[in-house]
């Protein structure tokens, strides 16, 4: 295997007391798409401000393309695009006028930055809208743009903080879209969230985070195959009886799950164990079988859900 | 990575393309600058020099202000006054929303540009503003008479010198501050106010109580302001004075660049 474009050894930040990333390693090999999945406060913003050379860590070492980002900041940075949770577009310029200025800051000749434009409007299905004020975006429109912006200087890694948070899930669905493309080019993209439909849809690899920890790492199928069943049966008895009923459910499986409004059972076959709590005469109210997600798998590693 | 980044030439010039950001959004004001600019001072020539200054005269000719005609006479400050507040107008906004408001300076930052270069990116473009904002009063000086061309011409230089001292201290505390509304307030009532009144802009600064005067001993405008007088009108300040005040805007400038420089690096590191 080549040398990996990212590597993370002991990684460590502290905020006086409080540790936000508490000793992680991980790597990041060239054309792949890393993810950092956990809930929030997990430490995976810190983390990524961390990898995008602009923020210092406490302790650990890590080395983007061979260089301590510490050290040498603008030249790491020189290499990546990065996109950041929150949308720091200039509001007061066009869409075209954001890119421009953006590829100034990499010192990028108007000659290039101009056909660029061109390529990343198209890019970012923003192509009407180029001499539009950005404050008159929509949230999709304007983290579009954001991702456009962060491809001006053709960087080598994409950091992604929460691309799609926020966003309604027609515009979730166009941005999956255009980060798979840029996914198929070969561009090497890490990102971070706490939706495990995104990981599972984006991430060729991910890491689960919890409280600064990385807490298992593998591919989606992988770790769902390592922590949790093929298959979930989500069964409901009305809330005040999911706890009565819990010992008996608890006998029929391989592992359960009592949420508050529901009981999630891990099995090879939902359809079959749906099958033996009817004969047992326990007949839920509603009843759903699907497959083992990260969501199991994050419940299975931490006794909670993503997204509280 | 072939788009043909140069980061030695980036790390050369950075802090002119945040320059160039920056004039790029003001030229976006223009407008209100202008009319500002050029408001401003008509106010202040029309008001002191027919109302005040006729008054003034009436009451003691000019001795009290070395021979010299009394809008004249305040005419140093009023331009220093132009440069400071032009400059802090451009380095207090801008920075607290690139910090805060818009988060525009972590933008920046995600580029090779550094934490360093946006800071005097941004002061270089408030310079821009205040040689503009101080053009523009030095021309209605001369189109009412108030100082004649030749070596009245030095008023600018010098008033952008008061300014740039005052907007380098001004940057950092911008990027130091983290509650705006309180900073303002103060900054308003409790700096420019009884800076614009204390810095014998209206009156020389010995004539005030002793204990009052070292409110014009800290402040840059009533440095610029003694240069201007000397070098338009010969005010008889001695050359001792003279570099005296011209260390203490230096010093103000130097100092107040390198704390801001600092912050704004340690601010987007955090």
């Amino acid at each position: 295997m080549s040398k990996p474009l990212i590597s993370v050894r002991g990684l460590t930040k502290k905020f006086g007391d409080f540790t936000a990333v508490a000793g992680i390693d991980f790597d990041v090999a060239k054309g792949e798409s890393f993810g950092l999945l956990g809930p929030n406060g997990a430490g995976k913003s810190t983390t990524m401000r961390i990898l995008a050379a602009t923020s210092t860590r406490t302790s650990g070492t890590v080395e983007i393309l061979d260089k301590d980002p510490e050290q040498f900041g603008p030249l790491v940075r020189a290499h990546l695009g990065v996109v950041p949770q929150q949308d720091n577009l200039d509001g007061e310029l066009t869409v075209s006028e954001n890119l421009y200025i953006y590829g100034r800051y990499f010192g990028l000749s108007k000659k290039f930055i101009k056909g660029k434009i061109e390529e990343l409007l198209e890019f970012a299905q923003l192509e009407e809208k180029r001499d539009v004020k950005v404050e008159a975006l929509s949230g999709g429109m304007k983290r579009r743009l954001t991702i456009a912006r962060g491809l001006v200087s053709e960087p080598d890694i994409l950091l992604l903080d929460e691309p799609t948070t926020g966003l309604d899930p027609q515009a979730r669905h166009i941005l999956w879209d255009r980060l798979f493309r840029l996914k198929e080019q070969g561009v090497t993209l890490v990102l971070t969230t706490h939706f495990m439909d995104e990981a599972e849809q984006l991430c060729d690899r991910l890491v689960v985070m919890d409280n600064g920890a990385i807490m298992a790492e593998g591919s989606p199928s992988g770790l769902i195959k390592q922590y949790s069943s093929k298959e979930v049966l989500e069964v409901r008895f009305g809330s005040d009886r999911n706890k009565e009923v819990a010992p008996q459910l608890a006998t029929m499986c391989e592992r359960m799950e009592t949420l508050p409004d529901r009981v999630l059972m891990y099995t090879e076959d939902g359809e079959a164990l749906l099958e033996q709590i009817m004969q047992a005469k326990l007949h839920p109210t509603t009843s759903l079988v699907r497959r083992s997600s990260l969501e199991d798998v994050f419940l299975r590693l931490t006794g909670r859900t993503l997204i509280e | 990575m072939n788009a043909g980044i140069d980061v030695p030439t980036i790390q050369r010039f950075g802090a002119l393309y945040i320059a160039s950001a920056r004039l790029k959004s003001m030229s976006k004001w223009r407008t209100i600058i202008a009319a500002v600019d050029i408001g401003n001072p008509l106010f202040y020539l029309i008001a002191v020099g027919i109302g005040i200054g006729v008054l003034v005269e009436q009451g003691s000719g000019t001795s009290g202000t070395n021979g010299i005609k009394y809008i004249a006479f305040i005419a140093p400050a009023l331009l220093a006054n132009t440069a400071i507040t032009g400059i802090m107008d451009e380095t207090v906004f801008p920075t607290i929303e690139g910090f805060k408001w818009r988060k525009l300076f972590f933008a920046q930052n995600s580029t090779p540009i550094t934490g360093r270069q946006i800071a005097i990116g941004v002061y270089l473009a408030a310079l821009c503003r205040a040689i503009f904002s101080v053009s523009v009063y030095y021309i209605l000086l001369l189109a009412f008479d108030v100082v004649n061309f030749g070596i009245s011409i030095l008023l600018m230089p010098i008033a952008v010198l008061g300014g740039g001292g005052f907007g380098a201290l001004m940057l950092f505390a911008a990027a130091k501050i983290e509650k705006e509304d309180q900073f303002f307030n103060i900054l308003g009532r409790l700096v420019i106010m009884p800076m614009f009144l204390f810095s014998g802009t209206f009156f020389p600064l010995t004539s005030m109580p002793i204990y009052l005067q070292p409110i014009g001993w800290i402040s840059p405008l009533w440095h610029a302001t003694e240069l201007g007088r000397e070098a338009a009108f010969d005010y008889g300040i001695s050359s001792t004075m003279v570099i005296v005040h011209l260390t203490f805007l230096i010093t103000m400038l130097v100092t107040g660049l390198t704390l801001a420089t600092r912050q704004f690096e340690k601010r987007l590191a955090k």
